[in-house]
């Protein structure tokens, strides 16, 4: 029966006028999974509500999260036996290799990934996330609160105009002091607060990634490590048709994480596939001493993408209104040190800031300064500084800007740009380790590109061997996914359908390709009056949840309800 | 608030899992024992009742030893934190009168509930006497067809939305005092739309699922002699149905006639139209 909650009585709380919670955090990520244990063990009644069937169920990430000696929190620091229980293995070895004609030029990375490290773990966020919102949940239990999955927040409650609480779709509106929006990278609070947009495809990159199965002996066989032993390595040069961005590969205890990360404006401006991209690095030589061969098959455990935010051009200064406290990817706080990518941490710092903050306030009897004392916590702590650096808003955003993007991608490219590699190899490393410089980075065609492939090509030693890894077709990625469809309730919701509006979502949709019917977006002729329109249309039904077409298409994008949509095992 | 609910196993009529002899007669021995599906609804609705009033609930079974399964699966679903099962050679082949005469003494055996809930009927039997039979023999006002519950411990009263001759269209809003005797109807849908109910129920299934380990610790076992019942008003002696014959459970015609039509034919589309219009008013 359709009309059952109308049969239902009223619940006491709605008759009441809605239930309340000293503090609600949105999202079980690392944001929000340190701010409730922060809260909660100063005695704040929390309640956590996160969307998914489980925490984790709905995250992605590359798969590295850094533990940084200057970072106020950590979440070993936060939750004890976290790197025994939730992670995969301890990161030891990290390398870039520059792809290019053939040949290949390894860097190693190991002065930068060291710098400021207290230790790097592998991850995958289903299990990660899931045993910390456990733990959570114990603690909030214990101050009066606790941690409810299938919940999704769809909105602030607004009392004369000021936030005073969130409401769901599952639940009856809730009041709280507190509202911390951990939400993630497509924040529907952070949007609702008027905090964040998701206008320009140029502060976002795109992330695609497959889980690979192999075995631990396997795994340390093949890159030579014990069990306590992990490898990163990055990949950049001539794989990926001119898009800005690499590639990635992580050792999980007995996987694989192997992924790309692009621009999000690079991928739609040039009409890329992202499925496609992250399978030229699959199939490329180099990596076939990595894969499982023709004797054990390649076996893809999890197809996966999502979009993430670019800190050096979205991080929010002042990422808080009234009682609402933006923290993670929701506020835009993930950063890209050049290749290196760290999100969880500055999430997990984040959230441990902002719960400091409106304890002390709480504490003061000023609960309505928590913002104001979060926003100069994040600015005194350096973590604001290491988001959004000012060298780079000084030389890379210049740097950025057309003609000397050109001028630079030409020098670098130029004989005389090559004779300076050839020169300067060491230099070239040298640059790549340092932290200071990689913040200054410029985004452009040359970082990503062009050095590396002058670098593979004047330096490089031919690459060896064969790659017999055959990836699974996107139809086939889209078939292993597990979804709870939610017939009759979209979550998308497309505005214009015309090509010229929406069409760059049929390419960078993950699962969505041109040519291909079985995707969220298709590109359709349609013959009316004599006259052919090209027009997009919208299947939510495989949808990873990615939000890349709340960028480049015009759609009212939104999250699935609780619980409903994709389920990641891996993330 | 003490809420007891009752259950019953019955055969696992899923395709596939039932055995019948040669005379079509279902044999018990060999098809599995499952959680009567229509009491699902009474144990969401005593579900619903902890949650939002805490209290204890307790299951309730009349049935052969051996039934800890579905003890167990009615422990997991409604959280209970004890499981009765009135169980005696002397008890076997009751009728739905001699049951309820049965369950409503182990009822009264256990104290006295604030609320009593079963499902609307068994997928054996059918008859929907057994609840209201109970609740006749405990004197206590009755409920059926319930989909919507909302109680006031402190005024001891309960509202209850009901379909009307069991018909979804027309619902009606009764009120009564407790002790109460609720027949839960599938339609009945639990609500938890406040975080405190869902954090509430959480906790009670994590607690739930320990104890359902174990079950048999918490199952209390009584005999005629406990519930101290003169054999001869239980039982078949008790049962004063007369069953004056058994029809064997009709097959599935195996082979119907069945005529193709081609969809894309006008005409006979026509024809199937003319065929069903005589149906069209429900008949
Ligand atoms: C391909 C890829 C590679 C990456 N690589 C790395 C890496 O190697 N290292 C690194 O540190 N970071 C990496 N990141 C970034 C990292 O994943 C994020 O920065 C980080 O997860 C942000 O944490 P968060 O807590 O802010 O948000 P999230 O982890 O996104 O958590 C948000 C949570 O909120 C929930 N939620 C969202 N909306 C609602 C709602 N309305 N109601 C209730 N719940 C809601 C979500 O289900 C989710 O659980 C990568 C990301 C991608 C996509
Ligand atoms: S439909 Fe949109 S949100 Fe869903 S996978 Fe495609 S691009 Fe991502």
């Amino acid at each position: 029966m359709s009309n059952m909650d109308e049969v239902g009585f009223d619940s006491s709380a709605a008759v009441d006028g809605g239930e309340s919670f000293e503090a609600v955090v949105v999202g079980g990520g690392p944001g929000g999974a340190a701010a409730a244990a922060v809260l909660a063990e100063n005695g704040v009644e929390t309640l956590v509500l996160e969307r998914g069937v489980e925490a984790g169920s709905k995250n992605v990430s590359g798969g590295l999260l850094y533990a940084e000696e200057s970072a106020p929190y950590t979440l070993d620091g936060l939750f004890p036996g976290f790197r025994d229980e939730a992670t995969e293995r301890p990161v030891t070895r990290n390398y870039m290799d520059n792809l290019a004609d053939g040949k290949v030029h390894t860097v190693d990375l190991g002065g930068v990934h060291h710098h400021d490290t207290e230790w790097c773990d592998s991850v995958l966020r289903r299990p990660m996330d899931s045993w910390v919102a456990e733990r959570v949940h114990e603690r909030t239990v214990e101050a009066g609160g606790g941690l409810l999955t299938g919940v999704r927040v769809n909105g602030l409650l607004r009392e004369g105009g000021e936030i005073v609480g969130v409401t769901c779709d599952e639940l009856d509106p809730i009041r709280a002091d507190l509202i911390v929006a951990a939400d993630g990278v497509n924040s529907e609070l952070a949007r609702d607060a008027g905090l964040m947009d998701w206008d320009e495809p140029e502060e976002w990159f795109q992330g695609v990634k497959a889980v690979v199965d192999v075995p631990p002996e396997e795994v340390n066989d093949r890159f030579g490590i014990d069990d306590d032993e992990g490898v990163a390595r990055l990949f950049a040069g001539d794989l990926f048709e001119g898009v800005r961005g690499g590639g990635f590969l992580y050792t999980n205890r007995d996987s694989l994480s192997i992924g790309t990360v692009f621009h999000l404006d690079s991928l739609a401006a040039e009409r890329a596939e992202p499925q496609e991209l992250l399978d030229a690095l699959l199939t490329h030589p180099h990596l076939g001493q990595w894969l499982p061969d023709e004797y054990d098959e390649y076996d893809e455990r999890e197809y996966s993408a999502k979009l993430v935010p670019d800190s050096k051009k979205v991080a929010h200064p002042s990422p808080h209104e009234g009682r609402l406290l933006l923290v993670g990817d929701a506020a835009g706080q993930m950063q890209a040190q050049g290749p290196i990518i760290k999100g969880m941490n500055h999430a997990v710092s984040a959230g441990g800031l902002a719960a400091e903050a409106y304890i002390e306030a709480r504490n003061r009897r000023q609960p309505e300064s928590a913002g104001e004392r979060y926003e100069r916590r994040l600015h005194d702590s350096g973590l604001y500084g290491k988001l959004r650096p000012r060298r780079y808003e000084a030389l890379g955003r210049f740097g950025e800007r057309e003609v000397v993007a050109d001028a630079v991608d030409d020098l670098a490219g130029s004989r005389l740009g090559r004779l300076g590699v050839r020169i300067a190899g060491g230099v070239v490393e040298r640059a790549f380790n340092s932290p200071f410089l990689l913040g200054a980075l410029p985004d452009t065609r040359t970082a990503y590109a062009t050095v590396p492939r002058v670098l593979a090509e004047e330096l490089g030693e031919p690459v060896r061997g064969d790659n017999d890894a055959d990836p699974p077709s996107l139809e086939e990625r889209i078939g292993d996914l597990t979804y709870d469809t939610d017939v009759g309730n979209p979550h998308i919701e497309l505005m214009d359908n015309s090509f010229e509006a929406s069409g760059t979502a049929v390419t960078a949709c993950p699962v969505s390709a041109e040519g291909f019917g079985g995707g969220c977006y298709r590109e359709e002729t349609v013959r009316a009056n004599g006259d052919e329109e090209r027009v997009v249309s919208l299947d939510t039904q495989p949808c990873v949840e990615c939000g890349t077409c709340a960028v480049v298409a015009d759609t009212e994008w939104t999250h699935p309800r609780g619980g409903k949509g994709v389920d990641f095992r891996q993330g | 608030m003490h809420t007891v609910v009752m259950t019953k196993g019955v055969p696992d009529f899923r395709e596939g899992k039932v055995a019948f002899d040669e005379d079509g007669h279902l044999e018990r021995g060999n098809t599995p024992t499952v959680m009567n599906p229509n009491d699902e609804h009474a144990l969401r609705a005593a579900l619903q009742t902890r949650v939002r009033h805490g209290g204890r609930v307790s299951v309730m079974s009349m049935g052969p030893p051996g039934y800890e399964d579905v003890l167990q699966e009615a422990m997991e679903s409604v959280y209970a934190d004890d499981c009765y099962l009135v169980s005696d050679k002397q008890f076997a082949a009751a009728d739905t009168w001699a049951t309820a005469i049965t369950l409503a003494t182990a009822i009264e055996h256990l104290g006295e509930p604030d609320l009593v809930f079963a499902g609307f009927k068994t997928a054996d039997g059918e008859t929907g006497h057994t609840g209201p039979q109970t609740c006749w023999g405990l004197d206590i006002p009755i409920v059926t067809h319930v989909v919507a519950l909302d109680i006031d411990p402190e005024e001891r009263t309960l509202r209850a939305k009901r379909l009307v001759e069991g018909d979804i269209e027309e619902i009606e809003t009764v009120e009564t005092s407790l002790p109460a005797f609720v027949v839960a109807d599938p339609e009945f849908e639990p609500s938890y739309r406040t975080a405190r109910h869902r954090l509430e129920r959480k906790r009670l299934r994590e607690e739930a699922r320990e104890r359902a380990a174990d079950i048999d610790e918490h199952v209390t076992y009584w005999d005629h002699e406990e519930l101290n019942l003169d054999p001869d008003y239980v039982g078949l002696d008790g049962s004063p149905t007369i069953v004056s014959s058994v029809d064997p459970i009709p097959r599935a015609p195996a082979e119907r006639e069945a005529t193709e039509v081609d969809p894309t034919d006008p005409e006979a589309l026509g024809e199937v139209v003319e065929e069903l219009t005589p149906h069209a008013g429900g008949d």
